[in-house]
């Protein structure tokens, strides 16, 4: 589910970045009033182990086994804002290390996995982690987490114009069910290990969870369902949408391409090309400001 | 594992691996962005981007070879959807899917090849980075290893009990929870002795970190030229 | 002279009710060097865990005249340097040259001296060539080293070492206690191994079950207890019983 650079369309891999860009920011300064720096190790620690858990197999039947992605486990160890810090930042060293996700696509990837993700996950847990359903909740997080990120990876392909004909999109769907189920039961049988092991070591209470991330994880919730339901409806469909929102790359490339005139072509991609990067400037200076003042306001 | 490759490689000399990671960053990010407008058939910027590549990672004294083959990881996603996109009818986007997400997994490992992690976080932190991300990005690239190969001895002495036939199908899955739960336990207790030898030295509260990075005339001279040079080509 | 730590009546009750510490009175004078000895779980890593304040029990505990408080604590733990058991805790800085810098930063020196002070301290362990190299590169008895690095780097006049010579191989047993004696602060170092606290100490204290039950020479602690490993008990039969 690591979107590789070049797949999708300029204005959804840049709108993504701009809206992931504030996200994190506003993400760090909450995990940092939250707890000071001496949580920091317990995170990279966790994070760690995430990566690490990645590589253990757990055999699903017919031959084929799934392994942990995390997101809702770190959640419920380390609370909402935490864990999505934690996977941005698993995100990013898969994308620069491991070449595992492009670099241009961080923002979509850490929205999909690190900020939707995550937030899916954690609502059940905080509703019902102190009740006797926690287990159900639990499972319910881990599985609302996968199918999340991956819808939302689908759609953002899709509205991009990656042509993806009915029966892949079945397969694919039925493939991410597939994963979020393995998800849910891995995380569930992992805490239930940890909790024999050691019944501290996960609390059953989130610390602090203001109305605001109860907000933000039903909507991430939601956006994961259009998501999913852009998805299943035909891909037609999708990209009618896609081209006419002026999203999709064929408006892009498809019209210039045809016409191979090099005097438009050049000052017609210059204008665009500049355009976009003046425009990627611009937010990347509207964010470093605006986390600036954020960061203002909360010592002040 | 590949993460040792890349890790050596970061400990290289050459003009590349002594330019601010500053520089390198936003040069890649120029590359990369000048790559995405690229039209799939633009079969002479493709590869000229391909050619600054081959000069880059040469220059960079990195195993040419090991490195392409590196870059490799991209394809089986990138092919699959190129072998969907042709069948469409969509040969243009096909080809341009798997000719430019190899060689933008390229360019990420030349940059990663020629600057340590710690280095090339030092480098976002200045450029705005958020604080708590990049330390906490720290963390986990110091510990990263000692602990997948932790997870590498459970699943050899998983593997080692195999044969045993009372673990099969739910037995097995609930094995390696089990191993995960002791991996999770022992990473837990490592973050508890990190803290103390942190209270051991003064910690404060805040981590101090040391900021040694100059950006000189040589890494102003590489960015500009190198982003315009692919500015230009881009546009011929 | 004053005692560099005394320490009266060190009581210490984990969260299940364990009492880890009952009633410890120990000190150190300057010059000492002081082995800890005791079976695993009998107190030893605890109590030294009391005397920089990262564990607080009841009692009384002052080190160089301080009484330990918590505006004494940074003053604590610049003077006494405490070296864990796994290195891997301890290096967690992405390089050798920040994390040798972590304390004397910690303690407010200016980020230019800071880095003299590693520089100093990595040169007296030997390992100033390493000091842009990444902790997992290290062996580990070179990552024991770089620990001792971080804590001489703050100056302490007290060094306490938790089990330094596990890891380590003959030769690298041997150049630490070259290293060890050469260094002039007063230590504290708990150890099962003891040829290697004979080489180093002169006094030798015993835990048991949370006190202190024995202060003597090295040899007199280890004869009295048979705290030795290659003196076999006679009956060498395995017993399900005796806890390990």
């Amino acid at each position: 589910m690591h979107i590789p650079d070049n797949f999708l369309s300029i204005p959804v891999w840049a709108a993504l970045d701009a809206v992931s860009i504030p996200a994190v920011v506003l993400l760090s300064r909450r995990a940092g009033s939250e707890l000071d720096e001496s949580r920091i190790p317990l995170l990279g620690v966790m994070g760690a182990f995430v990566f690490a858990a990645q590589m253990i197999n757990f055999p699903v039947g017919i031959g084929t086994s799934g392994h942990l992605v995390g997101g809702a486990l770190l959640a419920c160890v380390l609370g909402a804002a935490p864990a999505a810090l934690v996977m941005t930042a698993i995100i990013a060293i898969q994308a620069f290390v491991f070449q595992d996700g492009g670099v241009l696509a961080l923002g979509a990837n850490v929205f999909n996995m690190a900020i939707a993700g995550v937030l899916a996950g954690y609502l059940p847990i905080h509703f019902w982690s102190t009740t006797a359903r926690r287990k159900q909740a639990i499972f319910v997080g881990a599985v609302l987490s996968v199918m999340v990120s991956a819808s939302l990876a689908m759609g953002e392909l899709l509205i991009s114009g990656i042509a993806m004909p009915k029966p892949v999109i079945v397969i694919s769907l039925a493939l991410f069910a597939m994963s979020a189920l393995i998800e849910g039961a891995i995380t569930i049988a992992v805490v239930q290990a940890i909790e024999k092991l050691n019944p501290g070591l996960i609390q059953k209470k989130q610390p602090s969870s203001g109305r605001a991330l109860i907000v933000l994880s039903t909507v991430a919730v939601l956006l994961g369902g259009v998501g999913f339901l852009m998805a299943s409806s035909a891909p037609d469909g999708i990209e009618q949408i896609g081209i006419k929102l002026g999203l999709a790359a064929k408006t892009q490339f498809h019209a210039p391409l045809a016409d191979y005139s090099v005097g438009v072509f050049e000052s017609s991609w210059l204008r665009r090309a500049s355009a976009g990067l003046a425009g990627l400037l611009l937010i990347y200076g509207v964010c470093l400001g605006a986390g600036r003042l954020i960061g203002r306001r909360r010592t002040v | 594992m590949h993460h040792v490759h890349v890790d050596s490689w970061s400990q290289g000399k050459s003009v590349l691996h002594a330019r601010d990671p500053r520089a390198k960053i936003l040069t890649l990010l120029v590359f990369l962005t000048v790559l995405a407008t690229t039209p799939a058939d633009a079969a002479l910027t493709l590869g000229i981007d391909a050619a600054v590549l081959v000069a880059g990672i040469l220059i960079a004294g990195l195993p040419l070879l090991q490195l392409l083959s590196r870059a490799m990881v991209v394809l089986p996603f990138s092919l699959t959807f190129g072998l969907i996109s042709w069948m469409t009818g969509d040969h243009l986007r096909a080809i341009g899917l798997v000719e430019k997400s190899y060689l933008s997994a390229a360019a990420v490992l030349l940059i990663v090849g020629t600057t340590s992690l710690p280095a090339l976080l030092n480098g976002f932190e200045k450029l705005g980075a958020p604080r708590m991300l990049v330390l906490v990005a720290q963390f986990i690239y110091r510990y990263l290893f000692v602990i997948s190969e932790q997870a590498q001895h459970m699943r050899l002495a998983a593997s080692a009990r195999q044969g045993d036939p009372r673990l099969h199908g739910k037995g097995r899955f609930r094995a390696a929870a089990g191993a995960l739960a002791v991996l999770f336990a022992r990473s837990y207790y490592r973050a508890d002795g990190i803290h103390r030898a942190m209270l051991a030295r003064a910690f404060t509260g805040r981590f101090p970190l040391l900021s040694s990075l100059h950006f000189r005339l040589a890494d102003g001279l590489f960015l500009l030229t190198a982003s315009a040079f692919l500015i230009v080509v881009r546009t011929q | 002279m004053t005692p560099l730590i005394e320490v009266r009546g060190l009581r210490f009750q984990y969260e299940d009710g364990t009492q880890a510490l009952d009633g410890v009175d120990f000190t150190l004078e300057r010059g000492e060097t002081v082995a800890l000895f005791g079976a695993n779980g009998s107190g030893k890593t605890t109590f030294v865990l009391h005397l920089n304040g990262i564990l607080r029990g009841e009692g009384n505990i002052s080190v160089c005249g301080m009484e330990l408080s918590k505006q004494t604590l940074p003053q604590i733990r610049a003077k006494i340097g405490m070296v864990f058991q796994d290195s891997d805790e301890q290096l967690f800085m992405p390089t050798v040259i920040e994390d040798v810098a972590f304390g004397p930063l910690n303690l407010g020196v200016s980020q230019h001296d800071a880095i003299h002070q590693a520089e100093a301290a990595l040169e007296q362990v030997g390992m100033l060539l390493a000091a842009g190299k990444v902790p997992y590169h290290l062996s580990a008895g070179e990552k024991k080293r770089v620990a001792l690095a971080g804590v001489l780097a703050m100056n302490p006049e007290i060094l306490v070492l938790d089990e330094p010579s596990t890891f380590l191989d003959p030769p690298g047993h041997a150049n630490l206690v070259h290293l060890l004696r050469t260094l002039p602060q007063s230590k504290l170092i708990i150890t099962h191994d003891t040829h290697f606290a004979a080489a180093l100490a002169g006094r030798a204290v015993f835990f048991e079950k949370g006190k202190l039950v024995a202060d003597g020479t090295v040899e007199e602690i280890v004869q009295r207890f048979q705290w030795s490993y290659s003196d076999l008990p006679a009956d060498l039969r395995y017993s399900a019983q005796r806890r390990f």
